[in-house]
């Protein structure tokens, strides 16, 4: 099956990521560590432009640059250098970014994702090293501002930003795209992607291969998704009423769910990129050989050597390696029991219920959900009681062995159930004569109360059973 | 040649109020700066590599080590404008 695309949409992404592992900002020693701190309590003479401040390269954030392009099989640049970029806006005090122009680190690259018709190969254009601007806060709704805050703790943050070719064609993609990059970029440890800020998207869209719109402050996945479904419709009603679309940067708005558009007189020209005079140019090829022996397996090699290794089907092998902190608690539960036990517990089952609660992986422990596959397939519990002991766990916390004591859900014996089923069909002679005059529903009579004597714990399958083969005798 | 309406642009860009009468006066100065260039231009570079540095070194980096920030008060102390810790600008948009 091919995808047709029937409106001709095109999606390329800008992903702005920030490098918050670090332990200092891009230029300067100040500490990244800002996010629960009190504004411009994390700035220095560089990240506040003083005059006579230097700009040095953190050496640590050039090779997490070159981290990134090779994880998304990117060519890294023989030589860079940076660039300043000049506009006035007070989030960088300075009157200027800077950032690479004529020469990012990374240049063409890819990343394979699930398309709307299986892989699809989304290009990449260029990742770039440059540095985050300072936070705005306007006083009041954005119309009625009566003035602007300003906190530089972010100003000088390394941030990589990612831009793609057009490749996807549906906000479906744009999605399963980010899901991808945030799945790489937190294979290679460079950054939280839970913090603030730290992954920050702009979208170029276009419908009937027409002129492109661009898309700015989208803040979430969820909201990526929902800025482009928006600017699709608006694009296609626009051209429907005889309207033509051209090149504009609209400004998503969250709350509302819609687009606006921002009237913009700088062209890219009139940012005016020169040559950083303050830093020396980079030589990064000699560094690229190293830095490729630190690259970790990435999601799609882990994916299938969990399919051959363990002998997972694909679904399961790309439910645990989507997170390499899954990956990871896959991994060693698989070591102590048999693993497609594991990946039905761990991704149908345990992942289900963190997702629900909307925790993370590490809200559990191997050894938790050891005891619990060991339980059920050792048949001391039934598999219901196994769910019940991965919730408990999460909601009134304890270990398994105890809650399984305390509730008393350890599955009884096979003599005990039959002498509960001779029981059963002893004292009820009247719904054992019904079932054998033909009312089916009272056999669940019978059942219930062989379910009754046993405190639920015989299974409710295995017991239906034996009074059927014993009703037979 | 540089017009007046490119030196009110440039102006604009600055985020600097250039009137009529100093647009004039401006883009006459700019245009005497520009002609020096074109007297740069006239030598042969054929062949040439652009230098961006004077000093021919690359590679001058800082281990990733924190060094500290200034307190919040000297970061605030050139300016009047300040709100709960922040630099206070005006309407921004």
């Amino acid at each position: 099956m091919v995808y047709e695309n029937p409106d001709g949409v095109r999606i390329g992404l800008e992903v702005h990521v920030q490098l918050n592992k670090l332990n200092t900002k891009l230029f300067c020693g100040c500490s990244t560590k800002y996010h629960d701190s009190e504004p411009n309590t994390h700035v220095c003479p560089v990240c506040l432009g003083l005059p006579g401040s230097l700009p040095v390269i953190n050496e640590k954030a050039v090779e997490y640059a070159i981290k990134i392009g090779l994880a998304l099989n990117c060519s890294i640049v023989e030589q860079t250098q940076f660039h300043r970029k000049n506009y006035y806006y007070p989030d960088l005090p300075k009157g200027f970014q800077t950032t690479q122009y004529d020469f990012p680190i990374a240049g063409e690259g890819k990343i394979i994702i699930e398309g709307e018709d299986g892989e699809h190969v989304v290009g990449i254009t260029r990742a770039h090293m440059e540095e985050d601007p300072g936070r705005l806060q306007h006083m009041g709704s954005i119309d009625k501002s009566k003035g602007t805050l300003i906190n530089y703790n972010r100003s000088g943050m390394t941030l990589i930003e990612i831009v793609s070719e057009p490749d996807m064609r549906s906000p479906k993609e744009a999605r399963r795209y980010l899901d991808k990059l945030r799945s790489i970029l937190d294979y290679l440890d460079v950054f939280d992607g839970d913090l603030e800020g730290a992954m920050r998207v702009d979208a170029n869209v276009s419908v009937h291969w027409g002129d492109r719109v661009e898309v700015k402050n989208i803040s979430s996945f969820k909201g990526a998704e929902r800025a482009l479904l928006y600017e699709i419709m608006r694009q296609k009603n626009h051209i429907r009423r005889g309207g033509e679309i051209t090149m504009e940067t609209r400004h998503f708005d969250e709350a509302r769910g819609v687009t606006i558009s921002m009237r913009t007189k700088e062209e890219e020209h009139d940012y005016r990129y020169f040559p950083e005079p303050d830093l020396v140019p980079l030589r990064v090829a000699d560094r690229v050989p190293k830095v490729r022996e630190t690259l970790p397996e990435l999601p799609d090699a882990k994916r299938e050597r969990f399919m051959e290794q363990y002998g997972l089907g694909e679904t399961h092998a790309r439910a645990l390696t989507t997170e390499i902190k899954v990956a990871n608690f896959f991994e060693e539960v698989a070591e102590k029991v048999d693993p497609k036990d594991a990946a039905v517990w761990v991704s149908d089952i345990l992942k289900g219920e963190l997702n629900y609660r909307e925790l993370s992986i590490d809200a559990f422990t191997v050894e938790d959900i050891v005891a619990v596959v060991e339980l059920v397939t050792g048949n001391k519990v039934t598999e219901q009681s196994g769910v019940e002991i991965i919730r408990t766990v999460l909601d009134d916390g304890g270990k398994p062995q105890d809650i399984v004591e305390k509730k008393g859900l350890l599955k009884v014996e096979d003599d005990i159930v039959a002498t509960a089923v001779e029981e059963a069909i002893a004292e009820n002679p009247e719904a054992v004569a019904d079932y054998l005059g033909g009312k089916e529903k009272s056999l669940n009579f019978i059942v219930g109360k062989v379910m009754q004597k046993t405190k639920g714990r015989a299974d409710a399958r295995e017991a239906r059973e034996k009074v059927l083969a014993k009703l037979k005798e | 040649m540089i017009t007046k309406e490119e030196v009110e642009h440039v102006g604009w860009l600055a985020r600097i109020e250039i009137d009529a009468k100093e647009s004039d006066a401006y883009a006459e100065k700019l245009n005497s700066v520009l002609g020096y260039f074109g007297q740069l231009d006239e030598v042969d570079t054929e062949g040439v590599e652009p230098t961006y540095h004077v000093a021919d070194i690359v590679n001058v980096f800082r281990k990733d080590e924190v060094t500290g920030s200034m307190p919040q008060e000297e970061v605030l102390a050139n300016t009047e404008h300040k709100q709960e810790g922040n630099f206070k600008a005006p309407k921004i948009m």
